[in-house]
């Protein structure tokens, strides 16, 4: 770009405000626009496809019951493909030319990382409805996904004392699976136990014989799966082939890619994942989610824990604008600082923390049985999403826009 | 010792089995025939998915994996005579052309058949060997890789059909001049190719996730595996596979996955640099 131009497109920029807040009075009167990024092909589709459902689901009622403050709900939907380098194109074309209110986006955490930058130098508002590594401290997002605290801090002492204390993990070699396994090692050494052995595999990987036997020869009493999309998924029909039989420990599976209803049985037995929703979950909430969801769109394969957050999303979204009256987001963090933006939904009462813009979490283990059934057998409740706000990281006050990790923690 | 042995033996031929395996069908058809294919990977899948849903609707394993390596293979001649066979000599054209292939059947697999399918279980059970255990139906593919090998070679070396294809493939004036129909045996070779490459989604159905992009999984390792090679299969891609299978077994086991990986890139930068025909155009260097 020229200083010409830039200069142009600064002046064309500042018209372009006066003129956004003259008519933001008349602007009320249109739809809200929601941006849906989401992967609907690719390596991430099946477990990503029931999200834009879910956001679906969420509108349409949402606009039945008379919109979002008088406002219809209007979704602008493109398909990311799995690719990062389409949330980067489709994130400054739904920011930039769809102008939108807000965006819904993201399965993979590199696909987070990738758009996070585009959303900040627009100032726009963005919901990552996925459970992931945690430490995102950035006002223009907000997560409704769970985070290791809520995942792994439940998951990882109740595995130790129910099996033992030497542990194996196995990781997808991205941001998402090294930040995650660093917290598996931290919270293993907090409670007394051993790490036998870390293995990061690169995503695409589909044959793991090798790392089957170093993990038999590592003689773990469970193994932490922290595997993503359709390829690593392998590794389960694998590991039960070669009679492996170690239980096993994730906050991704099941919960998000329904591997026990994919997969023969008993491949995923023994499976323990710490999710805030699937579609086993036993209660009336979550019966009558179901039941609406599989009414509106009923070859939906599974309802899983993105699906219930994005709903969940939609609905906060609601609430934050309603109550500010506006889709203006500073006034929307303001409704957030204030702590009590909460929503009842299929998972039971969630509310958005304040200084992370994280959600708390009803958090329920599910047990994968040898047929494939689920049993719960422990709840966590209202497990708030401490560890940012405690770490320092406070998004009343300021604005960092980074991600942290308990070896990078935000400096005081 | 003897498990510690063993467990070696079995992860080298493991991954040698795979190699072969996943990279058959791509040796006759670039190797051999030198069409650049990009839909090989939908060639697998396609035999993967024919594979699951025969098996689930109750035909025994084995023959539901020839029912996909079939269907592959039919699937493949249709598109030989449709479309391949138009550009054979504009070689950028056909990949154009057979990307756009691939991703019509990617994404047409995903609208039609959803974004995953279920899987059909390995059977055969485990066994177990000081301490580790192992899955038997993967002694079973590397005893099907071997075989595979044997068998090619028989069928190119010591056929009628298989000294026509390779007479055609290398002068095909000189074949037509003998009375041969080219065009036919060019079906028939791509045709081969899809099968085994629908073979090997068959094999492995089993024993992966099946979903609309799994074929891809198998491209790196095939294409390396070719590209090592050389032009003749038996003399190049075999011995190739067996040298990428110690040195991916031996990286595994010592540094995990990334460095397998790691070590078969290194690999194939190494031998294109020092032998540019491949491991095939190395040994065969005397005979020209």
């Amino acid at each position: 770009m020229t200083f010409r131009t830039r200069m142009a497109s600064a002046l064309r920029l500042g018209c372009a405000a006066v003129a956004l807040s003259a008519t933001a009075a008349l602007a009320q009167d249109g739809p809200i626009r929601i941006g849906v990024l989401e992967d609907q092909s690719g390596d991430f589709a099946a477990a990503t496809m029931v999200k834009v459902n879910a956001i679906t689901l969420a509108a349409e009622e949402i606009n039945a019951a008379g919109g979002i403050g008088g406002r219809p709900v209007e979704l602008v939907v493109y398909d990311t493909q799995s690719d990062n380098t389409r949330y980067q194109e489709f994130m400054r074309r739904v920011l930039q030319s769809d102008k939108v209110d807000v965006v819904f986006a993201g399965f993979s955490s590199a696909s987070r990382e990738a758009y996070r930058p585009i959303v900040n130098q627009f100032d726009g508002l963005a919901f990552y409805n996925n459970q992931y590594e945690g430490g995102v401290c950035d006002a223009n997002m907000i997560v409704t996904g769970a985070v290791p605290e809520q995942q792994f801090s439940t998951l990882i002492p109740w595995m130790m004392e129910t099996y033992g204390k030497n542990v194996y993990t196995i990781a997808a070699d991205y941001n998402f699976g090294q930040i995650s396994a660093e917290w598996v090692r931290k919270i293993v050494e907090d409670n007394g136990g051993t790490m036998v052995g870390e293995e990061f595999i690169p995503l695409g990987v589909s044959q793991f014989s090798q790392t089957i036997q170093n993990i038999q020869g590592a003689k773990p009493d469970f193994v932490v799966t922290l595997l993503v999309g359709a390829a690593q998924a392998s590794y389960y029909e694998q590991a039960a082939a070669a009679n492996v039989g170690l239980p096993m420990a994730s906050s991704v599976n099941v919960g998000q890619g329904y591997e026990h209803k994919r997969f023969t049985p008993p491949s995923l037995k023994d499976m323990y994942v710490t999710t805030n929703y699937i579609e086993e979950v036993d209660t009336p909430e979550s019966k009558a989610f179901i039941e609406k969801f599989r009414a509106r769109f009923p070859d939906e394969p599974y309802i899983n824990q993105e699906a219930a957050n994005s709903y969940i999303a939609m609905y906060l979204y609601k609430s934050m604008v309603e109550r500010a009256g506006t889709t203006d987001h500073a006034a929307l963090r303001a409704e957030i600082a204030k702590g009590d933006v909460c929503f009842d939904g299929p998972s039971g009462k969630v509310c958005l923390d304040p200084k992370s813009q994280h959600m708390s979490h009803n958090i329920f283990l599910a047990k994968v049985n040898e047929d494939h059934s689920i049993e719960f057998p422990k709840v966590w409740e209202n497990i708030a999403p401490y560890w940012l706000g405690e770490a320092g990281c406070d998004l009343t006050q300021n604005d960092p826009s980074e991600q942290y990790t308990p070896s990078n923690p935000p400096t005081k | 010792m003897f498990a510690t042995a063993f467990s070696f033996l079995y992860q080298f031929g493991d991954a040698f089995a795979f190699l072969v395996i996943a990279s058959m069908g791509l040796a006759i058809i670039f190797g051999m025939m030198g069409v650049i294919n990009l839909a090989h990977g939908e060639f697998i899948t396609c035999g993967a998915y024919v594979t699951a849903t025969l098996a689930q609707k109750g035909l025994p394993l084995p023959l539901a994996i020839l029912g996909g390596a079939a269907c592959a293979g039919i699937i493949g001649m249709i598109l030989e005579i449709t479309i391949i066979r138009r550009l054979y000599h504009r070689p950028l054209d056909s990949i154009v052309a057979t990307w756009g292939i691939s991703m019509i059947a990617t994404q047409g697999v995903l609208i039609v058949l959803g974004s995953t399918m279920q899987g059909v279980g390995t059977p055969l059970g485990s066994f177990s060997v000081g301490g580790y255990s192992y899955s038997t139906y993967r002694l079973v593919l590397m005893a099907i890789a071997v075989l595979l090998l044997l068998g090619l070679y028989l069928l190119f070396y010591h056929t009628r059909f298989g000294v026509i294809a390779r007479a055609t493939i290398q002068l095909p004036r000189m074949a037509r001049a003998t009375g041969v129909d080219t065009s036919r045996i060019y079906t028939l070779t791509f045709g081969l190719g899809a099968a085994l490459a629908g073979l090997a989604g068959g094999l492995y159905a089993p024993t992966m996730t099946l979903v609309p992009t799994m074929g891809s999984t198998f491209i790196v390792e095939s294409f390396v595996t070719v590209v090592i090679g050389g032009g003749d299969i038996f003399m190049g891609a075999a011995p190739a596979a067996a040298i990428l299978a110690v040195i991916r077994a031996g990286m595994t086991a010592w540094q995990g996955q990334l460095f397998g990986q790691i070590g078969l890139l290194l690999t194939v930068i190494v031998v294109i640099r020092l032998m540019p025909g491949g491991l095939s155009g190395w040994l065969l260097r005397g005979r020209k």
